[in-house]
């Protein structure tokens, strides 16, 4: 592949070369690079793939799911969907609403205690401040699991387990978020406004309301996103703490639904349009807030 | 009480702001994370002990075991097993995802290429896709009577491999993995890629390098802090693979209940009803993690200096 390659990219790059003088971005593609946009267009059709397939699968009837080709459409789509509302009283649509409940007031509170805790730690120097930080930090790398069982054991002993709380309190605080608020309120709020703001007699809650939340919008935004689908993705926290399926988020009902599958095959038409229904509004949530944030906010990398 | 002067509340209110700002946090740190992990590692020096006949109020009791649980964690075979499955399974995940990774974020940051943000939006967007569902949509795919590849395979007359059992299956749970992971780590490594100063590319273009030297000789060394980081929170997923596996046991025969270690700890917690052992063996986890992480960190450390004083 690199003999192949390499030829077309020589001759190419003296080309590329002759427009040194251009201001700024690269120089104006002379060419489409054939092999490596053929590689981009297939990793594209790889991930889709599963999504492609989950959309024309929803559209098969129980008997055509087994037995048509994979990529198929069939002629159950209204069916599934009929049955899937009509399953024990339209569980279903109440483990989505619990999702949306649980990533959405999750993410809106955690949004709100990162972008307090990266402000102060960006914006102050204070004795404490870098333990603080470092502490927080260590929690990333702590297994989800050896927090889970002690956080259900000790929910157990206050009497929450089986409630929203329980699922909803441990997953405020993200030590993930609390980093990217520090990184955006550190490139984002220049320190000479902020004593601007003092001199004119602005409190400090004044200052961070009038001043830091405007600058921060989207990294605020970014990680409220984060924030939506780490909690709308958890599977472990509410598997464990959970035992009344009234209160199941989208992820564990699906689970339970695919499990009974396994002696009622025809459930299985019910979890493949369950899970058709379950990736739409996540997809749909990114593309409309697209032009709000930029993917690459995730990676903490902030142009300064 | 006296009003103070003007410049000493303002100082006054420097002084305390930071410490409000930070006590939700913290408050919940200790609640949620610093209470549980010490409650953790309490259990797993205890153990139960049983008195008379093990009925009645206060026939159970809370002992000192010191490091017996410990002891059975790291000896127990379903638990080796676990993390040997683990290891075999992010072997695979690891190099194949951060290469494709890298890969993708080289492609999206090279020349003339077409289609750059449908691709980058494409590749992304796995990561939108619960676990779970991704586990459901691609259990499914690999069933025999709805897989497209056993379709073509039966249609070539090919022999059918059984994609959840044996050795396949971890080709297949690594695949589910690869596709959940790869981009964002591609947006990982792409963003970095693109901090970097063009005019070193445009020197190598002149001296006349091709896009693929400048790739694999400048490109590539100038993102290995970041191709670190993704590689050290890459492993500690890895350890902890618990949501994808547990969903496709319904699916096959071919997964035990302690497939990895998580799903072991969560046996033993609450199937075996064991949390002083399960408890043990989360702390080992923990540590395992902890070790690896400062051992990478050291690693890319001694690197990055070295590279400095060249």
């Amino acid at each position: 592949m690199t003999g192949l390659a390499s030829p077309t990219l020589r001759k190419a790059a003296p080309a590329a070369g002759t427009t040194p003088g251009v201001p700024q971005g690269p120089p104006r593609p002379r060419r489409t690079a054939l092999l490596p946009t053929a590689a981009l267009v297939l990793g594209a059709v790889y991930c889709l793939l599963p999504v492609a397939w989950v959309v024309v699968a929803a559209t098969k009837a129980d008997d055509e799911l087994f037995s048509t080709f994979s990529f198929l459409p069939g002629s159950g789509l209204g069916d599934n969907l009929t049955d899937l509302t009509a399953y024990r009283d339209g569980i279903y649509w109440r483990w989505m609403g619990n999702s949306v409940l649980y990533a959405g007031l999750g993410a809106v509170l955690s949004t709100v205690v990162s972008a307090f805790a990266g402000y102060a730690l960006a914006v102050y120097r204070f004795r404490g401040r870098e333990l603080f930080f470092n502490v927080m930090l260590t929690g990333v790398l702590m297994p989800p699991v050896i927090l889970a069982i002690p956080q259900y054991l000790l929910m157990a002993e206050a009497d929450l387990t089986d409630s929203y709380v329980s699922v909803l309190l441990p997953l405020i605080l993200s030590p993930y978020g609390v980093y990217l608020g520090r990184i955006y309120a550190e490139a984002a709020i220049p320190a000479e406004l902020v004593e601007a703001g003092r001199v004119d007699g602005a409190g400090e809650w004044r200052i961070f309301t009038r001043i830091a939340v405007p600058m921060l919008g989207p990294g605020l935004v970014t990680i409220f996103l984060f924030q939506f689908v780490a909690i709308w993705n958890n599977f472990l926290l509410p598997f464990i703490m959970l035992g009344d399926d009234e209160k199941f988020p989208m992820t564990v009902g699906l689970f339970t639904l695919l499990k009974q599958g396994a002696s009622q095959p025809a459930l299985y038409t019910l979890v493949i349009t369950g899970a058709l229904l379950a990736v739409v509004p996540l997809i749909a949530l990114f593309l409309v807030i697209q032009r709000f944030w930029s993917l690459d906010l995730l990676s903490g990398a902030v142009k300064s | 009480m006296t009003q103070p002067p003007k410049g000493a509340r303002r100082s006054y209110g420097v002084k305390t702001a930071p410490y409000a700002f930070l006590l939700p946090a913290a408050v919940l740190f200790l609640l949620f994370f610093a209470l549980p992990i010490g409650y953790a590692v309490w259990l797993s020096f205890h153990r139960t002990e049983i008195k008379g006949n093990g009925l009645g109020k206060g026939a159970k009791s809370e002992v000192w075991a010191g490091l017996e649980n410990y002891a059975s964690a790291l000896t127990d075979p379903e638990f080796l097993a676990s993390a040997l499955r683990v290891l075999g399974y992010g072997a695979v995940v690891v190099p194949v995802m951060l290469g494709l990774a890298l890969f993708f974020a080289l492609l999206l940051d090279s020349r003339r290429v077409r289609g750059r943000s449908f691709a980058r939006l494409a590749i992304f967007l796995p990561y939108a896709v619960p676990g779970v569902i991704a586990a459901v949509l691609w259990g499914f795919l690999y069933l025999p009577d709805v897989s497209p590849l056993h379709h073509l395979l039966e249609k070539a007359g090919l022999p059918q491999p059984d994609l959840m059992d044996g050795g396949p299956l971890y080709l297949a749970m690594a695949n589910i993995a690869v596709w959940g992971g790869t981009g964002f780590n591609m947006i990982v490594i792409y963003t970095s890629l693109r901090s970097l100063p063009a005019e070193v590319f445009e020197a190598a273009t002149l001296d006349g390098c091709s896009e693929l030297q400048i790739a694999l000789r400048i490109k590539i060394p100038m993102v290995a802090p970041s191709l670190v980081l993704t590689f050290f929170f890459s492993i500690i997923a890895t350890l902890q693979v618990f949501n994808e596996p547990t969903t496709l046991r319904p699916l096959t025969n071919g997964i035990p209940s302690t497939w990895s270690p998580l799903m072991k700890v969560f046996n033993d917690a609450f199937t075996g009803g064991n949390i002083y052992a399960a408890s043990a063996t989360a702390v080992v986890l923990a540590l395992a993690t902890f070790a690896l992480s400062f051992a990478l960190l050291r690693i890319s450390n001694r690197r990055t200096t070295q590279g400095a004083s060249r």
